[in-house]
């Protein structure tokens, strides 16, 4: 079912969550709210919800404007972060409970709500721990439940608030992928919360970026991380080098023979991976030396460092393959030359 | 014995525990038990089977029972008052609800008494419009037990609410249950086991209870005589053997009803996953 939402403003007080939300979701998408702390992105997810109220502007569902609807009608899961599985009932009664409140009229008999809550903890590979209560799971367990017992209700829209972020990062990887994959299956449209760039890169087809109640931008997770479409997503996705063009910096580029294509903007930002490393034709010259590398599995991390500078903005990080590197044979202290093979252009 | 214990001080612990359980309630227990011996059976039988002392056990139990319930449901009203909604005053609400805590019981009782008696404030007006008076009769006991009662059951309820998870109201709204449904089927059974906490303790306050309930009852023999009451009397005339051959029925019997409620206690925790 698709989601629109049109002009949403929030405000807390003096403090702006939400300004100005306009937002298409089609049918069947798997999208991610991706923003740091406060940007907005639970509010959101909450007004879709119906679980707070947005100050102005409307909610639809599937061309139904729901705006004054209540939660309970609107035909939503939501999933939340810290689980809030009923800790009164067992895990059955807990995926039951969304089949069992239903109106005389609509209420499932008990044979069928007992197949029904068996398929669902089937789909989460859980069926062996219908009878514990939520306080004897694991926490990747409990969090799987409370996405049987919202998929329980055959809801029209998924929606997850930050549901990997009380995980270890084992168990949170491997849900992911299996988060995908349901979706996959289910086909429902879903959109979930995350403050982790990997996680909304990981399991989503279109990734929303918030940022001070803001959409930033909206887009795959490829044309996100390789079209930015501002300084603050190019930050937030994946990690960055930022020069800024000023003629102090302009000056030591040229001096330790970075090769910087035709400038587009006064602030360059440079994936780790986007600059190359030679050795330099004159080691007296070059200002740029090898810190210190990292290993991080496929490929190796390289801290770079220039004389005389020094602070955050000092360090650059550079990436490439294993091979490579072995390849250049690199020592700590080694002087090298710096070649950008794409950035990303500011004002 | 390896230290598996972060804090140590098992022993000395559990001995002042028992030595001050000794020296506090067993005892005084004890002697009231031995004290009760000198009787025969048949004296301890013919004691306990006078009219009067029934009449005095039925009233005592039955008020402290009806009061504790009444209390049981207004206090987790007045709890949930507290810790959901806002108003002005909330801060100083919240302190008078400890008041019964710390009034000599003698005080609420005079004053309960004469703001119900049939001539009082609200007394004459309930009289006036319902035909039913309150103070001198047991009913007026139930009056008094409630107000000692009350704080018992706020004071137990409110921290559990305090605790309660909002997120699941939320879920439960999601997943289409009503306001109603939400209440009755994941707030009102996790707040449950609080709330018969408190019903237990107002309970065995209001049983024991002669202070506040002297001047509201009545002290009608047979009518509106409470258990302590007819203690107090028995040791007036000097009949030690009978006070305490009706103070350890009391005893027993109390023993068996907090027995009997920490049981459904035990079961309804059960039942909900809580132990």
């Amino acid at each position: 079912m698709s989601i629109t939402l049109q002009n949403i403003s929030k405000q807390f007080g003096d403090f702006k969550a939400l300004d100005n939300i306009n937002l298409d979701i089609p049918e069947g998408e798997l999208v991610a709210l991706l923003g740091p702390s406060g940007c907005g992105k639970t509010t959101l997810l909450r007004i879709i919800a119906g679980l707070e109220q947005a100050d102005q502007g409307e909610v639809y569902l599937k061309g139904d404007n729901v705006t004054q609807q209540p939660v309970k009608n609107r035909q939503i899961g939501f999933v939340f972060q810290h689980y809030a599985l009923f800790r009164h009932m067992t895990v059955f009664d807990n995926i039951a409970f969304g089949l069992r409140v239903k109106s005389h009229r609509d209420r499932p008999s008990e044979a069928i709500i007992r197949k029904k809550v068996h398929d669902l903890l089937n789909l989460v590979q859980l069926d062996w721990l219908h009878d514990r209560f939520p306080d004897q799971l694991s926490g990747g367990q409990r969090q799987r439940i409370a996405l049987a017992r919202a998929l329980a209700v055959e809801p029209s829209v998924l929606l997850l608030d930050e549901p990997f972020g009380a995980l270890d990062a084992s168990v949170r990887k491997d849900l992911r992928l299996w988060l995908r994959h349901l979706h996959h299956e289910l086909n429902v449209t879903s959109i979930f919360v995350t403050h982790d760039q990997e996680e909304a890169m990981e399991v989503s087809s279109q990734i929303v970026v918030l940022n001070h109640g803001k959409i930033e931008q909206k887009g795959t997770p490829s044309e996100i991380y390789d079209h930015p479409a501002s300084d603050f997503v190019s930050r937030f996705i994946g990690q960055t080098n930022v020069f800024k063009l000023d003629e102090e910096e302009h000056f030591w580029l040229k001096q330790s023979g970075v090769i910087v294509d035709e400038s587009q903007g006064i602030v360059a930002h440079v994936r780790p991976h986007n600059i190359g490393i030679e050795k330099p034709v004159d080691q007296a010259k070059a200002p740029v030396y090898l810190k210190d590398w990292q290993h991080l599995g496929g490929t190796i991390r390289l801290e770079l460092n220039r004389d005389g500078a020094n602070g955050s903005g000092a360090t650059i990080y550079a990436e490439m393959p294993n091979e490579q590197f072995r390849e250049l044979a690199l020592q700590k202290g080694d002087r090298v030359a710096l070649r950008i093979k794409h950035a990303h252009w500011f004002n | 014995m390896p230290q598996s214990h972060i804090m140590p001080g098992f022993r000395p612990a559990l001995g002042f525990t028992l030595l001050y359980l000794t020296l506090i309630v067993l005892i005084p227990l004890s002697a009231l038990l031995l004290k009760s011996l000198n009787l025969s059976p048949e004296q301890y039988w013919g004691i306990l089977t006078n009219k009067r002392v029934i009449a005095s056990f039925q009233v005592s139990f039955g008020a402290a029972l009806i009061a504790a319930a009444v209390a049981a449901a207004l206090g987790f009203v007045i709890a949930w008052t507290l810790v959901r909604y806002p108003f002005p005053g909330k801060k100083l609400f919240d302190a008078l609800i400890d008041l019964p805590f710390a009034l000599p019981t003698a005080v609420a009782g005079i004053v309960l008494a004469t703001i119900y008696e049939p001539k009082g404030w609200i007394g004459k007006w309930v009289i006036e419009a319902t035909g039913v008076q309150i103070a001198f009769k047991p009913l007026g006991i139930v009056f008094a037990l409630i107000f000692i009662g009350l704080p018992f059951v706020v004071r137990t309820v409110e921290p559990v609410l305090q605790e309660f998870d909002l997120a699941m109201e939320e879920a439960a709204a999601s997943l289409g249950a009503s306001r109603w449904q939400a209440f009755i089927k994941v707030i009102f059974p996790n707040i449950l086991p609080a709330t018969i906490t408190g019903f237990a303790l107002a309970f065995a306050r209001g049983v024991g209870e002669y202070g506040s309930v002297i001047f509201i009852a009545g002290n009608m023999p047979y009518i509106s005589e409470v258990v302590p009451l007819l203690i107090i009397t028995k040791l007036e005339q000097y009949d030690y053997a009978g006070a305490t051959a009706i103070g350890l029925t009391m005893l027993v019997i109390s023993f068996l009803l907090l027995l009997l409620i920490n049981s459904l206690q035990w079961w309804v925790r059960r039942r909900s996953g809580q132990l």
